[in-house]
């Protein structure tokens, strides 16, 4: 058993996210008073800072009053005819038609619905940006099975044009984009906001627990099987985590031991500081997964893919784990035959965690359709949920799974103002965002083409500017 | 146009499913949309007779006597959905090689490649998308080692053992990126090899075929006969809008082509030229990234652009769905209805939109009116919706094809029926079905 003084680490890092504001650059440069204070995971450079801090800083914003719309708050609440008022970046007030708006710029949204930002909780934007050209393919860092030492920040082009396009079709203002799933550990995942910044650091969210990616399955085994090493089995690919396992464990245990950068990841995971995202596909896959975690003393935050994670939704609600799933895939590979439109819906009948996500450039524009989908194969077989639970599967729910819950996620007073205004029902196929602001500052406005981003790479190009 | 080797089969098909065979449907108080791109008709019917549409459009002066007569309660009713440039039924999981016949990479044959013997009819996938509406699709072989992918065919979907209705129903080449590395690395190479091979083709047509001298093998030079005289259809991958028009210069070589472009996300930068050539389009309707330097322009508003310039277009392939699959052909084309609200967007009206998954992939594929279409002497593929077919909540409630009612039924939905709960506490859930 790994020695208690390991996990001294968590409160801190609870209390670091905690005190995080928009202005994180402030925050994540205090330097640390003892190592004892600081999550093991987060070594401080020369320079007294965490490592590629983030720079992000909110961008000015009116006070805005929104009157008049739908509102779903995220969290499962719903507002007829709501108001929901914003300034200096965070929520100030969600309420019934007759909260005031004085001091605030008000924005008629009769016939219109409001949500929170919508989170995609598994994005490669910037790591497989496009243009999709081998020069730009840096997700995975398929070398070696695990690599728990590479961080998908050093990888994210921050001028991928795919992050606009989620932003003005698909609503979204938080993404993690996390490495590919070719290794059983590929590394760390990074949380940022959806602002267009010349740099990563730019868009880091501030004060956002780092992710961690493993999967399971036939990709790993099938990468490195391919090669004639280990992992060619899943019996393989759990022999090769368990070790690997063991070995931070033994690491963590050492007296200031020499700085390793995988190990350092592993010990943050083990920690708590680090959330694992697991690329997982069938059932039984999963309840080892689970297990092993027991085992080693980590958590699984979330299954990516999960398709038959509706088979297991007890298990998953019994051991607090979220499922990211799309809405109907399946058949693209074996482990993902089994995949059925209501595994969403099956899973929030157990009382599982449920968060839509699209690990593909073209579906993050359309996340809310799929959470419709999903919501209607529920209820074509008795499952009701509602549409305010269902906004919570890419708001609330993603923004839990990732440990961002408590600044983003869900409009409620003191959190950030990442809000979309749609020009109908978000769980229409005919209703696009019609404005979005993150941390209350309007980014993208389908009624000012000026107020659009375009990235580097398309200015001088066909269709720069052009709606898309 | 239906080969003698299935005909045969056409004919045993009918003796099996003839406890299903096609019924005389009157479908009353229905929100008909016929997929011509006219909106819908409250309060119609749709009359099917012998296999086929006898009757659509508004109940007044119906008189209605069938032996089936569904009260469609206000539902909606379209022509099935038709999915164009599908590799339905060529596959069973997309990573399990051994059986997935969409491509055949190592093969020594190209052009003369036929999807017709390799379609499943009871693929998983082919009821998956029954069940979802779809009732006719252009199956596409994808591209192996060469700039040309080999023949598809038309098929229905019906549950019966006769699935292709027209077998070599078009040729499909690539002459953008793809073209270009599968000719050896540029276009430059791509063009001459099409020059060749139609040239060789040519040759074969005139008896002048110069056998071991010829690049081509036997068979591929002769699958591309009916190309070069323009009675098999060539549809043409291409994206950019340099390459639109050389495609759309090959006419003036050869005269005869019967083009259909491919994907054409640039579209919109050439469209009035694509409308003035009369050459139909199958876009990717969604596209709105520049994933490749042949898309720089690429936009969720070309299909309105091309559209209103007076291209004829229908939905194609899908970008962000599992595996392109034609269940989603509906929810594409329902955002182009959304665009309609975006200022600066270019979108389609409900009944366009419809048009695009239903009448107009039919037209392209040489069979309009035959079906894709709720108009009489169509087939009687007739679909009842619980909702509005292009929202993405609705799914079709009755599948008809050929007047013939489907079964709905699949291994997804047989999953979703054993897992309702996951109570075992009597057997395990492998005895609950």
């Amino acid at each position: 058993m790994r020695a208690r003084a390991l996990l001294t680490g968590l409160g801190s890092a609870l209390a670091l996210a905690a005190c995080t504001t928009a202005n994180g650059a402030d925050d994540t440069s205090v330097k640390s008073a003892s190592s004892s204070d600081e999550p093991r995971s987060v070594f401080m450079g020369e320079d007294g800072n965490v490592p590629f801090p983030s720079t992000y800083k909110a961008y000015p914003g009116a006070a805005t009053a929104l009157v008049g719309a739908t509102v779903y708050d995220g969290a499962g609440g719903r507002i007829d005819n709501g108001t929901v008022l914003f300034r200096d970046g965070k929520v100030v007030a969600i309420g019934a038609s007759n909260t005031a708006t004085d001091g605030y710029q008000v924005i008629d949204g009769s016939g219109k619905f409001v949500t929170p930002g919508v989170i995609d909780i598994h994005s490669h934007l910037g790591d497989y940006p496009s243009p999709s050209v081998p020069a730009h393919a840096d997700g995975n860092e398929a070398t070696a099975p695990t690599t728990p030492d590479v961080w998908t920040e050093h990888s994210v082009w921050p001028q991928d044009p795919g992050f606009s396009r989620a932003m003005a079709n698909g609503g979204i203002t938080s993404l993690q984009i996390l490495p590919g799933s070719a290794n059983l550990m590929g590394g760390r995942a990074v949380t940022l906001k959806n602002v267009p910044s010349r740099t990563v650091q730019g868009m880091k969210f501030p004060g956002a627990p780092y992710g961690f990616k493993m999967a399971c399955g036939e990709n790993p085994k099938r990468v490195y099987g391919g090669r004639g090493r280990k992992p060619s089995t899943r019996m393989g690919n759990f022999a090769v985590n368990r070790q690997t396992w063991l070995d931070a464990i033994a690491y963590a245990e050492q007296d200031d031991p020499k700085r390793d950068l995988g190990k350092e990841t592993l010990v943050g995971v083990l920690d708590g500081d680090i959330l694992v995202h697991n690329h997982c596909y069938r059932a039984d896959e999963m309840a080892l997964v689970m297990d092993m975690a027991k085992e080693m003393g980590y958590k699984v935050s979330t299954f990516h893919h999960a398709v038959e994670a509706y088979k297991i939704g007890d298990l998953l609600r019994e051991n607090d784990v979220c499922s990211a799933i799309w809405a109907d895939w399946y058949g693209f590979k074996m482990e993902s035959y089994d995949g059925i439109p209501q595994n969403a819906a099956y899973l929030q009948r157990e009382g599982a965690c449920v968060v839509i996500h699209s690990d593909d450039e073209n579906s993050i524009q359309r996340l809310n359709q799929e959470a419709a989908k999903a919501q209607a194969a529920g209820a074509r077989m008795g499952v009701e949920i509602s549409d305010a639970d269902v906004i919570g599967w890419i708001t609330l729910n993603a923004a839990k799974a990732m440990g961002i819950d408590d600044m983003t996620g869900s409009l409620e007073p003191g959190k950030m103002a990442d809000v979309v205004l749609w020009n109908g029902d978000p769980l229409s196929v005919y209703s696009r965002p019609e404005k979005v602001w993150v941390d209350g500052a309007l980014l993208y406005d389908a009624m000012d083409r000026k107020r659009r981003p375009v990235s580097d790479f398309e200015l001088g190009q066909p269709g720069m500017g052009d709606v898309k | 146009m239906r080969k003698p080797l299935f005909a045969s089969a056409a004919i045993a098909a009918v003796a099996l499913a003839s406890p299903a065979a096609a019924q005389d449907v009157v479908i009353a108080n229905a929100t008909v949309a016929t997929g011509d791109g006219s909106e819908p008709i409250e309060n119609g019917v749709v009359v099917v007779q012998n296999g086929k549409v006898t009757y659509a459009g508004p109940a007044a002066g119906q008189s209605v006597a069938s032996s089936t007569l569904i009260d469609a309660r206000g539902a909606w009713v379209t022509p099935g959905i038709v999915s164009a440039v599908t590799d339905l039924g060529l596959y069973d999981v997309g990573a399990v090689g051994a059986s997935n016949d969409k491509s055949a990479g190592s093969s020594r044959f190209n052009a003369a490649l036929d999807v017709a013997p390799a379609i499943n009819p009871a693929s998983q996938h082919i009821k998956v998308s029954r069940a979802g509406g779809i009732t006719r699709a252009l199956v596409t072989p994808s591209h192996g080692n060469f700039l040309f992918a080999g023949q598809g065919a038309v098929i229905d979907l019906g549950d019966d053992a006769n699935a292709v209705m027209q077998a070599k129903s078009f040729q499909m080449v690539s002459l953008g990126e793809r073209g270009a590395r599968l000719s050896g690395g540029s276009r430059t190479a791509a063009y001459v090899e099409l020059a060749n091979a139609l040239a060789e083709a040519s040759a074969f047509a005139a008896g002048n075929w110069e056998g071991e001298e010829a690049l081509l093998t036997r068979a591929d030079a002769q699958a591309l006969v009916p190309v070069i005289r323009g009675q098999q259809q060539l549809y043409v991958e291409v994206e950019r809008a340099a390459d639109i028009r050389n495609v759309l210069g090959l006419k003036r070589k050869y005269s005869r082509l019967d083009l259909v472009l491919v994907g054409a996300s640039e579209g919109w930068l050439v469209a009035s030229e694509i409308a003035s050539s009369g050459v139909p389009v199958i876009a990717d309707a969604l596209d709105d990234l520049p994933s490749s330097f042949e898309q720089l322009g690429a936009t969720q508003s070309n299909v309105g652009r091309m559209r209103a310039a007076g291209v004829k277009v229908a939905i194609g392939r899908m970008s962000g769905t599992t595996d392109g699959h034609p269940r989603s052909a509906a929810q594409f084309a329902g955002n182009l209805v959304a665009l309609g609200k975006v200022p600066g967007a270019s979108g389609l009206s409900w009944g366009q939109a419809l048009a695009t998954i239903s009448s107009i992939p039919a037209e392209i594929a040489g069979h309009g009116g035959k079906f894709g279409v709720l108009k009489p002497g169509a087939a009687g593929d007739v679909v009842i919706w619980d909702g509005d077919p292009l929202e993405v909540s609705s799914v079709p409630t009755r599948v008809f094809i050929d007047g013939v009612e489907q079964p709905l039924s699949n291994h997804q939905s047989e999953l979703a029926k054993r897992y309702r709960d996951l109570d075992e506490s009597d057997l395990p859930k492998a005895y609950d079905w």
